[in-house]
């Protein structure tokens, strides 16, 4: 008896081990080849430590090497989910260097892709949220909604994830004569599904409980980690490119940056979700209004921007994308880089995730949707 | 504050640099020595606020390392371009600013990864994506025989 | 042999004679033990391999899908091409596992199984053993299976495993006594700890019904707690996926995986047998009181067809759980359990004993 006693008086002499789990690089919810060294003690996290890397493909050392029309291709290997936006960051940005004004057709295509894009990426998260929380019905919900949009992709541009769609001074090809039709109906349709994910995951007290009050990322954190997107603005930091910047149709449209102060992990996920329904919104206004005319300008066969430095931003699902094109007047880029939203979202997993359990590293790490080779490039 | 005034402000404020006005934004050239003290003073100046470090990325020009920071200030929503040069290649050392804006101790890791550049006072400097043993491929006088074909 | 599908005593009983008839006292026990061994063997392998079946189908009807089509008509033979892939798979160990326990815990688990199989009542005259304290084996011997889940984790040598069973044995420890408890509400009811004693008691109506809220909050409260117990549902804590990979087992590949697997599907099989036997009558056929034409109807139907329609109907609905809710979290399992289920639970066991003792039961 005197020992318990000894025992549970010394109590915080215990010393209890910290052990490190390599979380991945294969691993059910990292989502990819990413790994986390995680410092563990019993189920509470310590220490964070991402190891990137494992699919860096060297797209960057790649594009000094080829065309600037070429270098569109190598963007939607990075985040394959918002494939367009990425696309049109080059294009928009080798526009700019050229000062090229693209047709207002082009615009408003661009745009409403990259909505599309945005909803398509949106709902193969909230699927794999569902998943990384155990519920595994989710999953089946989101593929069956974004089947749609893909369906809409391959009939656009003939391809359903890497889109390549974007060229410099327009869109590769003119829309099919059932592209708006097609749209408006995903739209009604989703419109009708959006409520079935509040339903399924949302009201779900188990899902609010998991996911309330975790994860907390203050404002500060925020805009000192750089977490832009949906996960930044469910901290209050307020990052829409289309709002700050806007390119494209987005002057033209009506809309509202979604935010939030909490900074827990169901605001991300609720951002994401009104978001979702911000993109329909946008849609509808563009979708009957396409003006007509060319799809394209005419571009010389060979893209040579003029010496200097040109940077673009672009809202993508994840959060912010930049280009930096160093040009030295030649026909390849002299330098390219990516700013890549999941690069430096992924690096505040740590400040979120410390302190809290496993199964809240694994909530935390899907509300921040990582797509690895946007963060590997 | 106009895009104008910014570019007077900054002249005025940082007689050590050089301030222009780029393509898009502002540029503001400063000397290796005064990088740390001019990021703090970027970061913290009230009428500068620049908190939010959206890119950082390196270039191998062919006299200069360059080092180029994209800074925004969330609450006035004006942009800089900070850029350091240093013209050592062999072994080339900058300030850190990941004490500045935390964002930058993993892109600092990038290009020290990619251009060997390094950084002083980086609680952790190692590769990122790399191997230990790899070259910096970002740079221009880079050679790999097995990977890159020349044409 | 008399063959009567409504009582299986008289043929067990004549089995007995006719043996004894022609063999000495040990071979005929002989004899008998590799009859019921190996019919329950086969009945697990069948019937598991139907749970899992059936599982992917209600999985696949939830998730608007068709589930396993190919094998087979409508997919019937999937399960068994599973289980000889699962058989023909090479056996991986860990190089620094431990391999006397790596190799004996799929064992311990699956003899658990068998255990508590052992005493539940299929029909009348068709249970092997028929306790005095039925309940109270089921209760011990099913808890025997955690022991199995902890070595799986210990000895696999992986911290995956090493979190999948530590969890798995908080969790089943502390559900245990929720399993317990209610079932301890309805023992009251009953007045016995007997398995047959206490189908027989709901031969007029089920004691769901007998007993009231007390034994409604009872039976949910089993379902939840068996759900925990069986590591199924939101409740899989030991083996999620997206968190541990597949935690206990984790290292365990080709049929020793499979019994894993299996033993979890014929513990869901337990206890929802478990429910069926305690709140839901057993065998014994849906009764209203004064109803004598639907009570007749409903008598017709057999015992075994009867008990086996309850235990598909609480599988289904164990299969609903975990195909509609995420996973819980570790701390807000064990507080559910302590907080809210336990303080319930001994309320209720004062409810049910108020109840007995003003003869307010029916």
């Amino acid at each position: 008896m005197s020992e318990i006693k000894e025992i549970i008086m010394h109590s915080d002499k215990i010393h209890t081990d910290e052990y490190l789990v390599n979380m991945g690089p294969q691993h059910p919810s990292t989502h990819g080849v990413l790994r986390l060294l995680v410092r563990l003690e019993g189920e509470i996290v310590h220490n964070i430590q991402p190891h990137v890397g494992y699919i860096h493909s060297g797209i960057e050392k790649m594009c000094e090497a080829i065309s600037y029309p070429q270098v569109i291709h190598l963007t939607d290997r990075m985040d394959y989910l918002s494939a367009h936006m990425n696309n049109e960051a080059v294009a928009l940005c080798i526009e700019n260097a050229l000062q090229v004004e693209v047709p207002e057709r082009v615009k408003y295509i661009r745009t409403i892709m990259d909505e599309l894009s945005r909803l398509a990426s949106h709902q193969l998260w909230w699927c794999v949220m569902g998943m990384d929380l155990g519920a595994l019905t989710t999953f089946f919900y989101g593929l069956r909604d974004r089947e749609h949009i893909l369906d809409i992709f391959e009939e656009t541009c003939g391809a359903r994830m890497t889109l390549n769609y974007s060229v410099p001074g327009g869109v590769m090809f003119d829309i099919h004569p059932n592209f708006q039709k097609r749209v408006k109906d995903f739209i009604k349709e989703f419109r009708k599904k959006l409520p079935e994910y509040d339903e399924l995951l949302t009201g779900n007290v188990i899902f609010q409980e998991r996911t309330k009050n975790i994860g907390y990322l203050s404002l500060e954190d925020a805009i000192a980690w750089g977490v832009t997107g949906p996960s930044g603005r469910g901290s209050g930091f307020s990052c829409d490119v289309r709002k700050h910047q806007p390119y494209s149709a987005y002057p033209l449209v009506q809309f509202e940056e979604k935010l939030d102060t909490k900074g827990d992990t169901f605001t991300r996920y609720r951002l994401r979700i009104e978001e979702m329904h911000e993109s329909l919104h946008i849609i509808e206004q563009l979708i009957d209004n396409i003006p007509e005319g060319d799809f394209a300008v005419k571009m010389k066969g060979v893209v040579k921007l003029p010496e200097g430095e040109f940077y673009q931003r672009v809202e993508t699902a994840r959060g912010e994308f930049g280009v930096y094109i160093v040009s030295d007047g030649k026909k390849n880029p002299y330098r390219v880089k990516f700013r890549s939203p999941g690069f430096s979202n992924l690096f505040a997993l740590n400040k979120m995730a410390a302190g809290h359990k496993i199964a809240d590293l694994v909530a935390i790490m899907s509300t921040l949707d990582l797509v690895i080779p946007d963060i590997d490039r | 504050m106009t895009n104008e005034e910014l570019q007077a402000y900054l002249a005025g404020e940082f007689s050590n640099a050089e301030v222009k006005q780029g393509k898009q934004y502002i540029e503001m050239l400063v000397r290796a020595a005064d990088l740390h003290e001019t990021a703090v003073q970027l970061k913290m100046a009230p009428v500068l606020s620049f908190d939010y470090l959206f890119c950082l990325s390196g270039v191998d020009y062919p006299d200069t390392m360059q080092v180029v920071y994209h800074l925004e200030s969330v609450t006035h929503r004006h942009i800089v371009v900070l850029k350091v040069n240093t013209a050592d290649r062999v072994d080339p050392l900058l300030d850190s600013v990941s004490d500045v804006w935390q964002t930058a101790k993993y892109h600092e890791r990038e290009v020290y990864d990619l251009l060997g550049v390094k950084f002083n006072n980086h609680k952790d400097l190692r590769r990122l994506f790399l191997d230990d043993t790899w070259g910096f491929p970002l740079r221009k006088d880079y050679k790999d025989e097995v990977r890159i074909v020349e044409r | 042999m008399g063959f009567n599908i409504y009582d299986f005593s008289g043929m067990t009983h004549n089995m007995h004679l006719w043996f004894s008839e022609r063999m000495s006292p040990t071979a005929t026990t002989i004899v008998e033990w590799t009859i019921i061994g190996v019919s329950y063997m086969l009945f697990v392998a069948l019937f598991g391999l139907f749970l899992v079946y059936a599982e992917r189908k209600v999985c696949a009807a939830f998730q608007q899908r068709l589930g396993p089509t190919r094998v087979g008509f409508w997919g019937l033979l999937q399960t068994i091409a599973d289980f000889i892939k699962l058989l023909m798979k090479e056996l991986i160990m860990p190089k620094s596992a431990d391999r006397f326990l790596y190799n004996l815990a799929p064992f311990i688990v699956m003899i658990a199984t068998f255990l508590a199989m052992a005493v539940l009542p299929f029909a009348k005259g068709l249970q092997t053993l028929d306790f005095d304290i039925g309940i109270f084996y089921v209760t011990a011997v099913s808890s025997v299976g955690v022991i199995g889940i902890l070595l799986a984790g210990w000895s696999s040598n992986n911290k995956y495993s090493l979190i999948g069973a530590m969890r798995s044995g908080a969790q089943i420890l502390s559900y245990e006594l929720s399993v317990s408890l209610s079932l301890v509400t309805i023992i009251i009811l009953a007045g016995s700890m007997q398995l047959s004693v206490i189908v027989e008691s709901q031969r007029d109506s089920w004691f769901l019904f007998k007993g009231h809220i007390p034994s409604l909050i009872a039976f949910v409260i089993f379902l939840i707690a068996g759900t925990a117990e069986t590591n199924r549902g939101p409740f899989d804590l030991a083996e999620a996926e997206s968190e541990l990979t597949a935690g206990f087992h984790t290292e365990y590949s080709g049929i020793k995986f499979a019994f894993f697997f299996l033993a979890e599907y014929i513990n869901m099989f337990i206890v929802s047998a478990m429910a069926v036997t305690v709140f839901l009558g057993g065998w014994m056929p849906l009764h209203f009181g004064s109803f004598e034409s639907f009570n007749v109807v409903m008598d017709f139907i057999p015992p075994l067809v009867w008990f086996f329609m309850k235990v598909l109907g609480v599988i289904f609905l164990i299969m609903w759980f975990k195909w509609t809710f995420p996973r819980l979290r570790v701390d807000q399992i064990l507080t559910l359990e302590w907080k809210y289920l336990l303080p319930i639970n001994l309320i209720n066991i004062i409810l049910m004993s108020l109840v007995v003792l003003t003869k307010f039961h029916l």
